[in-house]
């Protein structure tokens, strides 16, 4: 959909007439990212990292094709590969580093992403399919980077997926069956290497038509933004092409800077040394840590140390783990406040941050062994995490008042003598 | 339309076989769709049994299924590791003291009771052979190594002095039973037979 002032593709050239005749691909790009698409004149940097993590998702997939062809999905030339990409592939240092940093960056990205959403209330109706899509593509990318995790065979990579496959077999009658079902064995080895490799490859391109479906359901009520106001009007909107293309171009510069930053002055400080030890079945690294972003839901994971009556507590923290982001399919329902924006909702902000702060907590506890107090501080912020969710959201929407909001974007944007710039602009 | 009802379209009044009632109202054009949806539901399915089945542990994979281990070198307080089916096996010669703690504790039935998998040691070890403590060396949380095996480990056994999964705390004592932390069960016996006094054959 567009607003009925939007730019209407007109090709000049009598060659782009005659492809927009057959097939109008032009015309769906200028519609879709091009100067066709109207999009609220007052969006601030958060509504940046849409277009940010689709050009992660083409970095990873780009560097990825490339170290396909060196890598060598077996366990026996796994590592051995992954070094020979290191050592004498040519630029195979940058390719790689290129892609686990991007990867991480990514995740970066996606979080900061999600932080709008929750903030803004960009999930709310109408907007409550690109939601639901955008927690599937966060749901596709953690499995995406679990398996690419695995692939250079090293100690986190081996016990990465000894651990992961192992939440399986806290599902009771099934799990051990599943857990052999996945690994094509008792324990991670050839079969799995290979098969997540296949599914590596895979999944970014799955990854990629669920985006196109993410962007598609974005363009027909339009973006949102930091009011939640709805577009009223012509003076509230401009084309995507070239202020946002412009804005975003600014701020893929900025990326650029901070990706360079790591792929070539400290490309493992995210890593993990262990993972430069090839794989051994028969020692656990001494101290099992997943990557920065999966911190918290591991903390989730391991705060579930007592049975619940019959439940084993190995699958209680399973089962949390999941559901604290399964969760999040379920905002545009919890949260029933008719206002969108964090900005006029005094409780909701402050409940906001909150967890936030919560989140961060479950991060470091996440990072920390095993121990106290760490385990009691999970505990604790795994149940203010779920009383988010289920209390906390549904109760302050319905008991908020929110602040007063502006008539209108331009309103906002412009204050109330912007009501005559329509007018003026004529 | 009547054209079309001939060609593709049976109507009660086209006359063609195809769209001919019977006494109940059923065509029979009806059975030949049911037939066909059922036809390709069916084989889909079946295709996809294929597809899910090659997923599970290939013939090379499952034969690699038993191993023979030699314990004359095994001291008493000492444990090694083995490989079977590809996963880590301890196998540990208990020391008197160490039979003693876990046979103290199935002699109490109130501190038994308390066991989140009540086993004996007598259950998880050879009659006449309860020194010789043979598990998987796989923790039953999300399948560490649990430490108290490995050379240089005696130190690492955890509070219940059996062994201890450095993963997420898990503790297990000198059964190799499940005592303290996120996992739920006790370490597996693997299936074996002694086939002389010092071999064993795993599996």
């Amino acid at each position: 959909m567009s607003f009925p002032w939007a730019k209407q593709y007109t090709p000049s050239h009598p060659a782009m007439v005659w492809l927009d005749q057959r097939l109008p691909l032009p015309r769906l790009v200028y519609g879709a990212v091009g100067a066709g698409y109207e999009v609220p004149r007052n969006l601030n940097y958060f509504w940046n990292f849409g277009f940010l993590a689709g050009l992660c998702l083409i970095i990873q997939i780009v560097t990825g094709i490339v170290l396909a062809m060196h890598f060598a999905p077996n366990t026996a030339i796994a590592f051995d590969s992954t070094e020979h990409i290191m050592r004498d592939v040519n630029w195979g240092w940058m390719l790689r580093y290129g892609h686990s940093n991007g990867a991480a960056l990514f995740f970066a990205v996606i979080y900061l992403h999600i932080f709008r959403g929750f903030y803004y209330g960009s999930y709310k109706a109408p907007r409550e399919m690109i939601w639901l899509l955008g927690v599937t593509i966060f749901l596709l990318m953690m499995a995406t980077a679990f398996m690419g995790y695995v692939l250079p065979w090293g100690q986190m990579s081996y016990w990465a997926a000894q651990v992961i496959t192992g939440f399986f077999t806290a599902f009771p009658l099934i799990g051990d069956g599943l857990k052999e079902w996945l690994l094509g064995g008792f324990a991670p080895d050839n079969a799995t290497l290979n098969r997540f490799f296949s599914l590596h490859f895979l999944l970014p391109f799955v990854i990629l038509g669920v985006v196109i479906l993410h962007i598609w359901s974005l363009h027909i009520p339009g973006s949102s933004n930091p009011t939640g106001v709805e577009v009223k009007g012509q003076s509230d909107t401009v084309p995507f092409h070239p202020y946002y293309t412009a804005k975003d171009g600014w701020t893929v510069g900025l990326f650029m800077v901070i990706y360079g930053l790591f792929v070539f002055y400290m490309p493992n400080a995210m890593g993990h040394p262990d993972n430069y030890i090839p794989a051994n079945p028969l020692q656990t690294p001494a101290h099992i840590v997943p990557e920065w972003y999966f911190w918290p839901f591991y903390a989730i994971l391991r705060s579930f140390t007592q049975d619940l009556l019959f439940i084993p507590g190995k699958l209680m923290g399973v089962l949390a783990m999941f559901a604290a982001i399964l969760v999040w399919f379920l905002m545009p329902w919890l949260d029933r406040s008719p206002v969108r924006s964090a900005k006029f909702r005094p409780l909701y902000r402050k409940f906001f941050w909150a967890l936030v702060i919560d989140v961060l907590v479950l991060g470091y506890c996440g990072v920390s062994p095993p121990e106290q107090p760490y385990i009691l501080l999970a505990q604790l912020a795994t149940i203010y995490y779920f009383a988010h969710f289920f209390i906390i959201v549904p109760l302050v929407s319905s008991i908020e008042r929110p602040e007063p909001l502006p008539f209108s974007i331009t309103e906002s944007v412009l204050g109330h003598e912007g009501q005559a710039a329509p007018a003026a602009k004529g | 339309m009547a054209q079309d009802a001939g060609i593709d379209t049976p109507t009660a009044d086209s006359g063609a076989a195809d769209g001919a009632l019977d006494s109940g109202g059923v065509r029979r054009r009806d059975f030949i769709n049911i037939a066909a949806v059922s036809a390709a539901g069916v084989g889909g399915l079946v295709v996809l049994y294929p597809l899910i089945s090659q997923m599970s542990p290939s013939a090379d994979v499952l034969a690699e299924s038993s191993t023979e281990i030699d314990l004359a070198a095994i001291q008493p307080g000492q444990a090694i590791k083995a490989l079977y089916r590809k996963q880590p096996l301890f196998v540990r010669n208990l020391t008197v003291e160490e039979v003693k703690k876990a046979t103290d504790l199935d002699n109490n039935p109130g501190e038994f009771a308390t066991l989140r998998d009540p086993q004996t040691l007598a259950d998880r070890t050879k009659p006449g052979k309860q020194n010789w403590l043979i598990t998987m060396g796989v923790c039953t949380h999300l399948g560490c190594v649990p430490l108290g095996a490995g050379p240089g480990e005696e130190t690492s056994r955890g509070a219940f002095g059996g062994y201890f999964c450095p993963c997420h705390g898990s503790a297990y004592d000198t059964a190799a039973r499940i005592r303290k932390g996120p996992a739920p069960r006790n370490l597996e016996v693997p299936p074996y037979e002694f086939t002389s006094d010092t071999v064993v054959k795993i599996g």
